[in-house]
C-alpha cells in the first residue's frame, strides 16, 4: 500500500512542472530532443533571418513595394535592385519582403489556430472517450476526406478572393490532423501512472487535462506543425498564384511568381527569386521539424 | 475481422454523407441568390426564376438534398448553364486528361523516388543518405507551380526541347511531350513522401531476421534487396501515397493552370472564378469520393495482406 501511495503521489511532479505556459511549452519542445542538434539550429537560423527580414521590411527594403518606375522596368538584379524590377519597374525584393510579411503572418496564425483547435478537440476526445470521442473522430475523418486544395477553392468560391477565404479553408481541414495526433497521445497517456494519480488525488478534469496532459500531448503536434507550416504556405502561395490571393497592387509571394510568368524569358528573376525565398523558408522549417523528430517525421497530409 | 470491417465501412459512409451534405450546402451558403451570382448582374429576372426552378431551388432543403444525391448516384447530373453542356459531358473527357497527369506524376515519383530511397536506406547516416534526404526536403519546399515555371524556362524557352504549354493526344509522342514537364512538376511535389516513407520502411525490414537469413543463404545483395526487402517495404509507402492522394489531386488544379492543360483542375479553376456552383459542387463530391474510395481500398488491402492491422486499428 505504501508503495502504491508513494508512486501515485510522486508521479504527477514531472508532468506538472512549474512556471507558465511558455516555460512548459519550451520545455516540451526541448524534451522532444531537438534544441541542440545541428539540423534544428541551422533551420532556426534560416527561418529567423527570413522572418526578421519580412518583419523589418519597412526599414530594410530597398524601395517601396508599389513604387512604379517605368523607365526602370524589367531590369535584372543589380546592387540597387538585388532581385531586379518587374514590368512596371517595381522593386522585386521589396515586393518579396512585403509579400512574405503578409504570407508569413497568415501562415503562422492559420497553422497555430488549427493546432489549438485540433489539439483541444483531440485531448477532450481522448480523455473523455464515448460519444465525444466518436463525434470528434468522425468530424476529423470527414474533414480529411476533402482534398485540401479543393476544399480551399470551394471556400474561396463562397467568400471570394482574398486571404480570409484561404485562411478559413486551411483551418477547416488543418485542425483534423492535430485532433488525431492529440487524441492518440491522450489515449496512451490516460493509462499512465501520473494521469491515474490525478484521479486518485481528486484533481478536476480540467486540471488533469491542461496541467498534466497538455505538456505531453502537445509535443507531437508541435513537431508536426513545422511540416504543416510549410504545407500551408505552399497552399497559400498556390491560391495566390491562381489569382485568388490579395489583389494588385498588394504583393504576396504566389502572386509575385505569377507576375513573372509572362516575362519568363526576358525577366527570369521576377518568378525565380521570390520562389527561392519560399524554398529557403520551407527548407528551414523542414530542418527544424527533422531535427525535432530526429529525422523521422511523416511528410505531407495524412 | 468482421467488426473492424464494419467499423471501417461505417466511417466511409459517414465520410460520404458529410462530403455530399457539405458540397450541397455550399450552393445555399452563398449570400444572395446563387443563380443570380452565376448568371451575372445583367440576367433577366425571368431567366433567374426559370433556372432556379430547373435546379429545384424553390423546393424545401431536405427534398433538394435527396434529389441531389439521387441525381449524383444515377449520373443524372443535369446541364451546366454557363457552358450550355451536360455536366457529365463536361467532366468525363477532362477526367481522362487529369488521370493521365496524376498517373504520370506517380510514375515520375516512383521512378526517381524508389532508387533514391534504396540508396539512402542502404547507406543510412552516410553522406549519401544525408544528401538524398536534403535533396528531397528541398524539393518538398518548392511550390509545384514554381517548379513548373522553372522547368518551362529551362526546357521550353531556353533549350526548346519540349512545349511550354498545351495538351495534344493525337500521337503518343505528342502526348508524352506535352505531359512530361507537368508530370515532373507534379511528381516532385510528392517525391519527398515516397523517399522518406520507403527509406524508413526499408531500413526496418533490413533489420529483420528473415533478411539476415536470406543473406546467410548466400543470396546476392541485389536479390535480397529487390525480392525480399522491397516487397515487404512497399505497403507502407503505398498507404502513405494513397493518403497523400489529396495532394496530387489538388496539385493538378495548379499544374494544369501552369501548363494550360484542359483537365478537371482547369475546369474547377474556371468554375470557382465564374462562381459556377453546379460544377464546383459536383467536382468537390467527385474528388472527395475518389479520396475516400482510395483510402478505403488501401485499408482493406492492408487488412487482407497483413492481419496484424486490424488489431492495431481496432484499438487505436
Amino acid at each position: 500500500m505504501a508503495e502504491i501511495l508513494r508512486t501515485t503521489v510522486a508521479a504527477p511532479a514531472p508532468a506538472a512542472g512549474r512556471g507558465g505556459w511558455y516555460v512548459r511549452t519550451t520545455r516540451a519542445v526541448r524534451r522532444a530532443g531537438g534544441a541542440t542538434n545541428l539540423e534544428t539550429r541551422l533551420g532556426a537560423a534560416i527561418v529567423t533571418v527570413l522572418v526578421l527580414a519580412a518583419l523589418l521590411a519597412p526599414w530594410i527594403s530597398p524601395a517601396k513595394p508599389d513604387a512604379l518606375n517605368i523607365l526602370d522596368a524589367l531590369k535584372g538584379p543589380s546592387l540597387a535592385h538585388p532581385f531586379g524590377t518587374d514590368y512596371v519597374g517595381r522593386d522585386v525584393l521589396a515586393r518579396t519582403l512585403y509579400g512574405a510579411r503578409v504570407d508569413f503572418l497568415v501562415v503562422f496564425v492559420v497553422t497555430y489556430i488549427g493546432l489549438t483547435v485540433g489539439a483541444l478537440a483531440g485531448m477532450i476526445a481522448g480523455y473523455y472517450g464515448g460519444w465525444l470521442d466518436a463525434l470528434v473522430g468522425r468530424a476529423a475523418d470527414s474533414a480529411i476526406a476533402f482534398p485540401f486544395i479543393i476544399l480551399v477553392l470551394v471556400v474561396i468560391s463562397i467568400t471570394g478572393s482574398g486571404l480570409k477565404g484561404i485562411a478559413l479553408g486551411i483551418v477547416l481541414v488543418g485542425w483534423a490532423l492535430y485532433a488525431r495526433l492529440a487524441r492518440s497521445e491522450m489515449l496512451s497517456l490516460r493509462e499512465e501512472q501520473f494521469m491515474l494519480a490525478t484521479k486518485s488525488l481528486g484533481y478536476t478534469n480540467r486540471r488533469a487535462i491542461f496541467r498534466h496532459a497538455l505538456p505531453n500531448v502537445v509535443r507531437s503536434s508541435l513537431v508536426y506543425s513545422t511540416v504543416d507550416i510549410l504545407v500551408n504556405l505552399l497552399v497559400i502561395a498556390s491560391m495566390s498564384y491562381l489569382g485568388f490571393g490579395p489583389q494588385q497592387p498588394h504583393p504576396d509571394l504566389g502572386g509575385l511568381i505569377a507576375d513573372g510568368q509572362s516575362y519568363l524569358l526576358n525577366a527570369w528573376w521576377i518568378t525565380t527569386l521570390p520562389g527561392l525565398f519560399v524554398v529557403l523558408f520551407g527548407f528551414g522549417v523542414s530542418l527544424i521539424g527533422d531535427g525535432l523528430s530526429h529525422g523521422e517525421v511523416t511528410v505531407g497530409l495524412k | 475481422m468482421g467488426s473492424y470491417l464494419l467499423r471501417r465501412l461505417g466511417v466511409t459512409v459517414i465520410q460520404l454523407m458529410v462530403l455530399s451534405v457539405v458540397s450541397f450546402l455550399l450552393i445555399h451558403l452563398t449570400p444572395g441568390n446563387p443563380v443570380r451570382t452565376m448568371l451575372g448582374p445583367h440576367a433577366s429576372p425571368q431567366a433567374v426564376a426559370t433556372i432556379s426552378r430547373e435546379i429545384g431551388l424553390d423546393r424545401p432543403l431536405p427534398l433538394q438534398y435527396f434529389a441531389f444525391v439521387g441525381n449524383l448516384v444515377t449520373f443524372h447530373w443535369g446541364r451546366d448553364f454557363l457552358y450550355a453542356q451536360s455536366v457529365v459531358s463536361l467532366i468525363s473527357p477532362r477526367a481522362g486528361i487529369s488521370a493521365e497527369l496524376i498517373f504520370g506524376g506517380l510514375i515520375v515519383a516512383v521512378v526517381i523516388g524508389v532508387p533514391l530511397a534504396l540508396l539512402a536506406a542502404t547507406h543510412a547516416n552516410s553522406g549519401i543518405d544525408h544528401g538524398v534526404r536534403g535533396f528531397v526536403t528541398l524539393l518538398f519546399a518548392m511550390p509545384s507551380f514554381w517548379v513548373g515555371l522553372i522547368l518551362v524556362l529551362l526546357f521550353s524557352l531556353k533549350l526548346h526541347w519540349l512545349p511550354s504549354s498545351g495538351y495534344t493526344d493525337s500521337s503518343l509522342g505528342g502526348l508524352v511531350r506535352s505531359l512530361l514537364l507537368p508530370c515532373v512538376a507534379l511528381g516532385f511535389s510528392i517525391l519527398a513522401v515516397v523517399v522518406r516513407t520507403l527509406r524508413g520502411s526499408v531500413r526496418e525490414v533490413l533489420d529483420t531476421e528473415f533478411v539476415e537469413a536470406a543473406r546467410a543463404r548466400g543470396f546476392s545483395n541485389r536479390r535480397v534487396l529487390f525480392r525480399h526487402v522491397l516487397r515487404n517495404a512497399v505497403m507502407p509507402t503505398a498507404t502513405v501515397l494513397a493518403v497523400n492522394a489529396g495532394l496530387l489531386i489538388g496539385g493538378t488544379v495548379v499544374i494544369e493552370q501552369v501548363f494550360q492543360i484542359p483537365g478537371l483542375g482547369s475546369l474547377l479553376f474556371d468554375a470557382v472564378e465564374r462562381r459556377d456552383y453546379v460544377v464546383v459542387e459536383y467536382l468537390t463530391v467527385l474528388s472527395g469520393t475518389a479520396i475516400v474510395a482510395l483510402t478505403l481500398l488501401v485499408d482493406l488491402t492492408q487488412m487482407v495482406v497483413d492481419p496484424r492491422v486490424k488489431l492495431v486499428k481496432a484499438h487505436g
